[in-house]
């Protein structure tokens, strides 16, 4: 596109903006749908972002972080302790390792037996929680040399679980980029037909303007103008209450977990800004490719 | 400065007209007559390109129609200038903004020919009518609204098609006027009519040339007219 169609593009014409009459309904529907195809991305574009932090943050919290449990009669629990935690003070990558105190084990037990708990009395293993380096351990050779030292040792590194959240993580992510990109489809097709039916409405005005001899560029132009302005006003107006709607969702917790963390944090919120930007993008593409078709047809 | 060499032209059921040779010449005057269906609108749209002959050749300023692109046949639009008979406006704009429709689909900024602009709708008749909308025209004004957008890019060639069919006696006279005023500006003018009287009325005023068409082929007209 030349520099001058661009800046009539942008800027118009209004005695050219007069030659082709307003067509009432498909201004309503181009407006409308942009506007809630736009609502809607934000939405897709916020779920993106979440469950791409979330999966982050699983993989990275996870990936660190171990848990080695002695399954010992009561009398050699101390000793065995003391034994693993020096096996995890030698071992290359692990950065650090402390045993669990009775109250912080506990605490990870009163969710299902209450905080009246007597862990004295019960066969609780003792944890140890293990916290991986850079670069990390060997967990097969650690598992090993614990095995001979440490009979009542199990290292649990996540993985059985971890892999299985961040897959999900990761597939939500994906999911919601292609519910955006369906976004953008249906958001074309539908400013195709709106346009088909402008041109097809004005079909006549199209012989005039053929006849007093406007260049079909000319034409075409008036129908891509309004389209694409519809477009990005109604999709500006549809990110505008997205983002309203984003905003006014509770804030991220740990306890609120994956439901109180769908929103923007810090800079990602000025990506929304270009779904009016791309959905001009696509309405400029969509209503020329319905004009010059439709222009094709009747000549 | 358009010319017709043997064209034919088959409307899918049958053949229209066939081997329709016609020049015209700068500065000429023609009339077009037959009886209805004969195939005289036919005639005008492949002279100015609306229409392509399914035989033969149509050439208008040096340049083959048949081969023209659809950028092409925009400027040779602009050289044309055409009068319909159900005038074709755009019922949205006023009647000044249909007058000045070439100039605004040309790229050409509508204020600063707003003098051309009032000179015209005066030569028309048609000052106080400016701002009027096309359906609030009588026929008369709607003809004369048609021929002042026709000649508005001051064309070479002004074609007409039955610009008094729906007039009556005192506004074809006056229609016809503006045609030999035009043809005495130096352009060239080819009207169709049915109207053999109107035909009369010009001939005193204007050496004009009358084609008659007659089993689908062009003839001159007698001297009957």
């Amino acid at each position: 596109m030349s520099l001058s169609r661009l800046r009539n593009l942008i800027i118009g014409d209004a005695q050219a903006d007069r030659v082709v009459p307003p067509s009432g309904f498909t201004a309503q529907l181009t407006l409308f749908v942009s506007g809630a195809m736009a609502f809607l991305a934000v939405f897709a574009l916020a779920l993106s972002l979440a469950s791409g932090r979330l999966a982050d943050r699983w993989a990275d919290e996870l990936a660190r972080a171990a848990t080695l449990r002695i399954n010992a009669p009561a009398e050699q629990r101390a000793a065995q302790t003391e034994a693993a935690l020096a096996i995890l003070d030698q071992t290359p990558g692990v950065a650090s390792a402390r045993a669990l105190s009775r109250e912080e084990q506990a605490a990870l037990l009163a969710p299902w037996f209450g905080a009246e708990l007597p862990l004295d009395n019960l066969p609780v293993p003792q944890l140890i929680e293990v916290i991986e380096g850079e670069p990390g351990y060997d967990a097969t050779g650690l598992r090993l040399r614990l095995q001979a030292e440490v009979p009542g040792a199990i290292l649990d590194d996540h993985t059985r679980w971890r892999a299985p959240l961040v897959d999900a993580a990761q597939a939500l992510r994906r999911l919601a980029w292609v519910s955006i990109l369906l976004i953008g489809g249906a958001t074309a097709a539908m400013i195709t037909l709106a346009a088909n039916a402008a041109l097809a409405a004005n079909a006549q005005v199209i012989e005039v303007l053929r006849l007093v001899g406007a260049l079909d560029s000319y034409i075409a132009q008036a129908f891509i103008r309004r389209f694409t302005l519809r477009a990005l006003v109604g999709a500006s107006v549809g990110i505008a209450l997205g983002m309203v709607g984003v905003w006014l969702m509770p804030e991220a917790s740990r306890e609120g977990g994956f439901l109180t963390g769908l929103g923007f944090q810090g800079w990602t919120w000025l990506l929304p800004l270009l779904i009016p930007l791309l959905g001009a993008i696509v309405a400029f593409a969509a209503t020329t490719r319905a004009a010059n078709k439709r222009l094709g047809d009747l000549a | 400065m358009i010319e017709l060499d043997n064209v034919g032209y088959n409307y899918g059921g049958g053949e229209l007209l066939s081997n329709v040779s016609v020049k015209l010449a700068p500065g000429s005057f023609h009339f077009l007559t037959g009886p209805s269906g004969a195939g005289k609108t036919t005639l005008l749209k492949l002279c100015y390109g609306a229409l392509t002959p399914t035989s033969g050749r149509a050439r208008a300023f040096n340049m083959d129609i048949n081969g023209l692109d659809r950028d092409q046949m925009a400027f040779l639009r602009r050289r044309v200038g055409v009068v319909h008979q159900d005038c074709r406006f755009l019922d949205h704009l006023s009647v000044l903004e249909n007058i000045a429709l070439p100039l605004t689909v040309s790229g050409r900024d509508i204020t600063q020919e707003e003098a051309n602009l009032r000179e015209l709708l005066t030569w028309v008749g048609l000052s106080e009518r400016a701002h009027a909308t096309p359906p609030e025209l009588s026929g008369g004004e709607r003809q004369r609204a048609a021929l002042a957008r026709s000649v508005i890019l001051s064309p070479d060639v002004i074609i007409a098609d039955e610009p008094t069919g729906n007039v009556d006696w005192e506004m074809s006279q006056r229609l016809l006027q503006l045609l030999v005023e035009l043809n005495h500006m130096g352009k060239t003018v080819l009207v169709a009519t049915h109207d053999l009287s109107l035909i009369r009325a010009a001939k005193k005023q204007v050496q004009a040339r009358v084609l008659r068409i007659s089993n689908r082929q062009l003839q001159q007209a007698g001297a009957d007219l």
